[in-house]
């Protein structure tokens, strides 16, 4: 059946041959090939760096290849631009959002299309075809004001207006709740149906092999593979991906846990931010020896938690959070360390590093207060305080670094680079071990494995868990339910700064933490009790 | 013509460098570039807009020959923080500087000049009639183009497209990369129209509020145009009442002294900035109105990458 090129690519909508794209010395993407027919969910995956945001960028225009071809239905292409990628009909739903806060939905969308379209008439527009695909939407409402599963869908319908024929989705999932994500699969389904192509990109494997088709298998820039993802297992494909077998967590529940470590309760906050949560009575207890997760879909309070945790916003009832027993809800970060707590923020770059410190000094800066690392390679090289009467002592804070770099494989060019020049797994890796260095009794920690590849997210959960059974409190918060079954013994959930009790994370289904997320405590707790009860 | 009359006038001719020169800042601000060199473009504005008048006889030719100064010094500005992507903070400060250095050095022949004025627009009948014909028919064309450029940049920013895509790489300008805005040629734009509204500042002060050359004559008109566009929260409405009202009080003050009231010449020269500070918090309280009408890229360098 191979008589003629011609009808072997006219049956593809899209095929993208031996793209190259060279930034520098590195080789983002590098002879990658993809092809992907008329109503087909083609699912390209890969570990963070592996090339698949590069190859999306070139397919819609935002990046030039340095070499290769686009073919676009049989016909050879130039995407010189995104507005020439929409021209073709192809759309895209971005992972960091294209969207304007201070916009409203109408203003938004129609930014991104062609300037003849009647802004009047839009709203009706949106309104009809949100409705139609299930994905409403207020046409006259701010961005600023709307939750993240509401700006993904300005994001898709955005695109749907446009009459697409391909689709590309970065990680559409990584901010939906379940239920918002089985919408979303629905969605996709019936655009499928229709005959559009869906171009999909996600780290979760499970969803993959669920709604997609076929799968371009990215690994260091190169095709490494491509499949039928339903013939597929999540472990083979992440194999695949990683290129060895990822290390399965060890989850073996330890001993009973012992004394509440980190203690919150009635634990109330209000933002003085426009886009702030404020806190509503939080109560929630962590003992030695357990993880506790909190989940939640993005924006629901959990930056604010994380602050009233560290410290850095102070309450003004000192019993409100309580550390090893100890009140110091009105304590700053400094002193929250000195009680043995230790803390890891979200945003690894500019929160957690300074991104011009060399690392060493970056250890400096939640080091120097507390004695010493405990942390040690086993070369019999004792920890000293890398901060002693005033004084930085950098030898110490130099062998703190090569110890978190050695045990939690960071990679990097020189013993001691800038943050900055950290990719983000290994900058993540290096956050959270200085913390590790530390074997704190307290440890709270946001977004622990966020945007870092399967093999460096295993590494951390291990070192949680570890850090757990050796009889410290981990607080874990995360957007992401497969980490957070996959460490935590009890799970709470933060909606809209309220939070729910820590439920055994056993007696937890997917579902339950959907209707948790969206915020209907009351609803589950009835449900528990009526269970409970019969 | 009555005091009343003289007073309202001399508002008027205070007032209208400030709007004219911070209404031009307000666009490129929005488009999320900070521009410190205001005085600087407005000085060059002025030395520029005088020689040209006094060598052509023309006014309207010095008002075009500032407004010109004032575009080429803002290209220089974008030329630099854009292009080669200098601090704008930085490139800001010695725009200012070196315009009122340069200003010095081209007006040196033209210090002490007799000026040519700007004449008011003499509309038949309307302008005659008593008080009304002064107060409103009686002024010079920039007098009435900086209120029609105020309204002309409320119209466009808030119902065009160009507004629209202004306010979006001024919000976000990865978000108006990603959907294929030229984020650099709408920056270019804006910047050159700030150094257009600051050219014509510079023109009105040599041409019309005072008709000759004198050295560093926008006397920090530049850095109070700055002040108003973050306090009227980048909205032109607030803007122009902002600038009429520090006007207002700057003018009183001066009456007040030459009336001889017994009160510190400073707290008096003090005054328009202190209730023009008040006033526009005071309007400024709708917090939400303010976030959502910041630039929130701000003076923040973009480089898009390729």
């Amino acid at each position: 059946m191979n008589e003629t090129g011609a009808n072997e690519t006219s049956k593809y909508l899209l095929e993208a041959r031996n793209i190259t794209k060279v930034f520098g010395e590195l080789r983002a993407n590098d002879d990658v090939t993809l092809s992907l027919k008329p109503g087909e969910i083609h699912a390209l995956l890969g570990e963070n760096g592996a090339g698949k945001s590069t190859l999306v960028k070139i397919i819609y225009g935002s990046l030039r290849a340095t070499s290769g071809h686009l073919f676009w239905r049989g016909r050879a292409v130039t995407v010189p631009n995104p507005a020439a990628a929409r021209e073709l009909g192809i759309g895209m739903v971005f992972q960091h959002f294209s969207l304007f806060d201070a916009l409203t939905v109408t203003q938004n969308i129609s930014l991104a299309l062609p300037s003849d379209v009647d802004i009047g008439a839009l709203s009706g527009r949106i309104e009809t075809v949100s409705n139609d695909y299930g994905l409403p939407l207020r046409p006259d409402a701010l961005v600023a004001d709307l939750s993240v599963g509401e700006r993904q869908r300005i994001e898709i319908v955005r695109c749907l207006l446009q009459e697409p024929r391909l689709l590309i989705m970065d990680e559409p999932t990584a901010v939906l709740t379940p239920q918002e994500a089985d919408q979303l699969f629905v969605t996709l389904a019936r655009l499928a149906s229709e005959g559009c192509g869906v171009l999909y990109i996600s780290h979760r494997l499970e969803e993959v092999r669920r709604i997609c088709h076929d799968a371009t298998i990215l690994r260091h820039g190169k095709l490494a593979a491509r499949v039928d993802p339903q013939q597929e297992t999540a472990a083979s494909l992440a194999a695949l991906m990683v290129g060895t077998e990822v290390a399965a967590v060890r989850t073996d529940k330890g001993t009973a846990p012992g004394a509440p470590l980190l203690e919150l309760s009635g634990l109330s906050l209000a933002t003085d931010d426009q886009f702030g949560v404020s806190l509503k009575n939080i109560n929630l207890a962590v003992r030695a020896g357990e993880i506790v997760a909190v989940a939640g879909v993005a924006g629901n309070g959990q930056g604010e938690f994380f602050d009233a945790l560290s410290g850095e916003l102070t309450s003004s009832n000192n019993a409100t959070v309580k550390i090893a027993g100890v009140g110091c809800g009105r304590e700053g970060i400094t002193q929250r360390r000195r009680r043995d707590a230790a803390f890891v923020p979200e945003e690894r770059l500019g929160h957690g590093a300074v991104p011009n410190f060399p690392l060493s000094e970056n250890v400096v800066l939640t080091h120097h207060s507390v004695e010493a690392t405990r942390l040690e390679t086993g070369d019999g090289m004792a920890g000293s305080a890398v901060v002693r009467n005033g004084m930085i002592d950098r030898d110490a804070a130099r062998y703190v670094n090569r110890v978190v770099t050695e045990l939690f494989d960071v990679r990097k060019g020189t013993p001691d680079p800038e943050a900055q020049s950290l990719s983000g797994g290994n900058l993540q890796k290096f956050v959270v071990g200085r913390e590790m260095a530390l074997q704190p009794r307290v440890l709270v920690v946001n977004q622990p494995t966020w945007g870092v590849d399967a093999g460096a997210a295993a590494l951390i959960r291990q070192a949680l868990i570890d850090l757990a059974r050796g009889g410290s409190a981990v607080l874990v918060i995360s957007q992401d339910l497969d980490e957070i079954f996959e460490v935590a013994d009890r799970i709470a959930v933060i909606s809209r700064g309220e939070m729910s009790q820590a439920y055994p994370s056993e007696e937890l289904s997917l579902e339950r933490i959907g209707l948790l997320m969206a915020g209907a405590h009351e609803a589950v707790a009835r449900n528990a009790g009526e269970a409970g009860a019969a | 013509m009555g005091a009343l009359e003289a007073v309202i006038l001399t508002i008027i001719t205070a007032s209208t460098p400030l709007l004219l020169a911070a209404i031009g800042e307000l666009v490129t601000e929005r488009s999320g570039v900070l521009n410190l060199g205001v005085e600087g473009m407005m000085i060059m504005g002025a030395v520029c807009g005088f020689a040209a008048a006094y060598t052509t006889h023309s006014a309207l030719l010095g008002v075009g020959a500032g407004l010109l100064a004032g575009v080429g010094m803002s290209l220089l500005f974008a030329f630099l923080t854009q292009t080669l992507m200098t601090s704008q903070v930085a490139t800001g400060l010695s725009l200012t500087l070196l315009g009122l250095g340069l200003s010095g050095m081209i007006g040196e022949g033209f210090t002490g000049l007799p000026g040519i004025k700007l004449e008011a627009l003499n509309i038949p009948f309307l302008s005659d009639i008593p008080f009304i014909g002064p107060v409103i028919f009686g002024h010079d064309i920039l007098v009435y183009g900086s209120l029609f450029i105020v309204a002309g940049v409320a119209y466009v920013l808030f119902r065009t497209r160009l507004g629209l895509i202004i306010t979006a790489v001024g919000g976000n300008h990865h978000s108006a990369h990603a959907l294929g805005y030229n984020v650099l040629r709408v920056r270019y734009g804006c910047i050159a129209f700030g150094g257009a509204c600051s050219g014509l500042a510079g023109a009105y002060l040599s041409l019309a509020y005072t008709p000759q050359w004198i050295e560093n004559m926008s006397s920090g008109r530049g850095w109070i145009a700055l002040a108003l566009v973050v306090f009227s929260t980048w909205l032109p409405k607030r803007l122009l009442v902002g600038a009429y009202l520090f006007g207002t009080v700057w003018i009183m003050g001066l009456y007040v002294q030459a009336l001889g009231v017994d009160i510190p010449s400073q707290l008096l020269s003090s005054l328009p900035y202190l209730v023009t500070i008040v006033a526009l918090i005071i309007i400024s309280g709708n917090k939400t109105l303010t976030k959502v009408n910041t630039p929130a890229c701000i003076g923040q360098p973009f480089a898009p990458e390729r």
